[in-house]
């Protein structure tokens, strides 16, 4: 275990830049958890596997259109709807009977979804390990002050805000982003003016969960998509959400900042451990602030 | 409620157990002697976890930390060291302890889930030390043939001395438990608040809860070196804590003998269909589904509301 001492700025500045593509796929994917456990306040250890689930389906779309360039983009849209309609399935044929059980009761509910899940993705899709690459055009890279930076990392970086103003726009200008704010809060008193309360914690559990499945459909041309991915990320998402503060998006996207970037120069400053420093910082920020960075919606 | 070890009856079927379980070795096959030990350990992990989460409803979301260290602690002893073995044995639930204690300063001052929450990210800070720590711990090989002395390097010596020592453990657990201290973390579970209010000190009884249950859990990683001889960075992966809650919920954790049921239930599952299937977790994964939907207090607590339900219609005193 050696530290690395000379580190160079130009160094620094890529591995920056990596990490922040990392934070955009754990922006995406714990902004859905937050989401989840912000409003119907189900702490879905469950979200991972769905997470797992877009990344094994943006595979079977990909290749079964012949791995064309298309394939990707028709990807790109088709998983998280097919991970949006297993959540449809899971949340009005199980979560809907479960909303007044406590926390505890919930959690082991979605840990043995997960495992169900675990053995649903190796039942349908084996074991192996499997993997298929970015349309020519996100392909390759360019040079940002003299070093290269991939273009699917660049890509990343573009689809990261879109999905933040994108989400902001649901949950604050328009009128079931409203009531599912309103029901995060109170539901009682969202569901005594004559709302159905029940058919728009579907909603959100929906969009939350087809986030997980967009996060899945994003990492899955930058690495092997294998049976082990559901653990790290929701280990990781888990954190980010509560270093942000639950339920809110922008303390999701700043987590993954937080951990993302810690991250990227961990392994610059010490590779061996670079694992810890993320779990570092997140034990740092909740000495301090326990309930979060930022306001929690409950 | 909590009337696991005492009563006539329940006595009766303990000590009978214990003698099934001692003479085990003279009927059953080396396999089914290694299952048993394997059993006893987890179900003494899952109940040091009760002891916190049932007993003291805290939201114990990392405790098999707790034993990973406890396994470490007496594995690295064993494996690095020429001391006696006592030491490694000593030291494993000790140094669990103490990192309970640290964990436990840290984490006590919230509650509920943002305890949880804090608690799964400090254990995976540890996680992810011994997961990286080649030098030291192995890194994600873990230890494998760690020497054991020769009195239980046997088969039927490991199973003896996890038999007697998960014995006296339960035995100082069922004394805890239905000590004053006990009584107070129940008062806790129940209304902290009110707790508060009569002048318990509500943190530091929870720390000392989680010292105790810690120090057990390292107790059980202890066992766990004396049976596997190896030890492996998935003892301390948070996946096992959510496994071990889920053994107690399947026992029922309102009752004193339910986690070790859940976890008989769990690793017997796991071992017995794992032969003839490689899609155990499915089945566990819908056991347990059931369970939460149809069963929420859990087999053991369904069967002793069951019980008590008819006692208490038959014969109205108690209590």
């Amino acid at each position: 275990m050696e530290i690395a001492s000379g580190i160079t700025l130009s160094a620094l500045s890529q591995q920056i830049l990596v990490g922040l593509s990392r934070t955009t796929i754990l922006f995406i994917v714990s902004s859905g958890l937050s989401l989840v456990l912000g409003v119907l306040r189900i702490p879905n250890v469950a979200h991972g596997s769905l997470y797992m689930i877009g990344a094994f389906l943006s595979y079977t779309i990909a290749t079964s259109v012949g791995g064309g360039s298309y394939g990707f983009w028709l990807a790109l849209i088709l998983a998280p709807l097919g991970v949006a309609l297993i959540s449809l399935v899971v949340e009005r044929g199980l979560f809907c009977h479960l909303y007044e059980r406590e926390h505890l009761m919930l959690l082991l509910f979605t840990f043995s979804l997960m495992l169900l899940f675990k053995d649903l993705v190796k039942l349908v899709w084996g074991s192996d390990y499997r993997s298929f690459s970015a349309p020519d055009i996100l392909q390759g890279s360019f040079s940002i002050l003299g070093l290269p930076f991939p273009r699917y990392n660049l890509f990343l970086l573009i689809v990261g805000p879109l999905v933040a103003i994108g989400l902001w726009l649901l949950t604050n200008k328009t009128k079931i982003g409203k009531i599912s704010r309103a029901a995060a809060v109170d539901r009682e008193m969202v569901g005594a003016v004559g709302i159905n309360v029940s058919l728009v914690f579907a909603f959100v559990f929906i969009i939350g969960c087809s986030l997980a499945g967009l996060g899945g459909a994003l990492v899955a041309p930058t690495q092997n998509i294998n049976q082990g991915m559901d653990h790290t990320i929701i280990m990781e998402a888990f954190l980010i959400v509560i270093i942000g503060g639950l339920g809110n998006i922008w303390g999701a996207l700043l987590g993954a900042l937080i951990f993302g970037l810690t991250d990227a120069i961990g392994i610059l400053v010490w590779p061996q451990f670079a694992i810890i420093f993320p779990y570092l910082a997140v034990v740092t920020v909740l000495m301090f602030r326990p309930k979060g960075l930022l306001r929690a919606t409950w | 409620m909590f009337n696991g070890f005492a009563g006539r009856n329940s006595l009766t079927l303990v000590l009978g157990f214990g003698i099934i379980l001692l003479c085990a070795p003279l009927f059953f096959a080396r396999f089914y002697i290694y299952l048993i030990a394997l059993i006893l350990v987890t179900g003494l992990l899952a109940m040091s976890l009760n002891m916190v989460l049932g007993h003291g409803g805290m939201f114990q979301f990392h405790h098999a930390v707790f034993y990973g260290t406890g396994a470490y602690a007496c594995a690295l002893m064993l494996h690095k060291t020429t001391l006696p073995a006592a030491f490694g044995f000593i030291l494993g639930p000790v140094v669990a302890a103490i990192l309970a204690l640290i964990m436990g300063i840290i984490c006590v001052r919230l509650s509920k889930l943002y305890f949880g929450m804090l608690q799964l990210s400090l254990g995976s800070l540890v996680w992810a030390l011994v997961f990286r720590w080649y030098s030291f711990t192995g890194g994600d090989d873990g230890i494998h043939g760690i020497p054991m002395p020769s009195l239980i390097a046997s088969i039927n010596g490991s199973y003896y001395f996890t038999l007697i020592i998960s014995g006296v453990s339960l035995l100082l657990m069922y004394r805890i438990v239905n000590s004053p201290f006990g009584r107070v973390f129940e008062a806790i579970r129940d209304n902290p608040e009110r707790s508060e209010g009569i002048g318990i000190n509500v943190k530091h009884h929870q720390l000392a809860g989680q010292v105790f249950a810690g120090f057990f859990a390292g107790v059980a990683g202890v066992l766990f070196v004396c049976v596997e001889g190896s030890v492996f960075p998935e003892l301390m992966f948070w996946t096992l804590s959510l496994e071990i809650l889920i053994m107690c919920l399947l026992g029922g954790w309102f009752t004193f003998w339910g986690p070790m049921l859940g976890a008989a239930i769990v690793v017997t599952l796991r071992t017995i269909a794992g032969v003839y299937t490689e899609y155990w977790t499915m089945v566990l994964a819908i056991i347990l589904m059931l369970l939460i939907f149809y069963l929420p207090q859990g087999v053991l607590g369904y069967f002793e509301e069951l019980f008590h339900h008819r006692r208490t219609t038959s014969v109205p005193k108690d209590i």
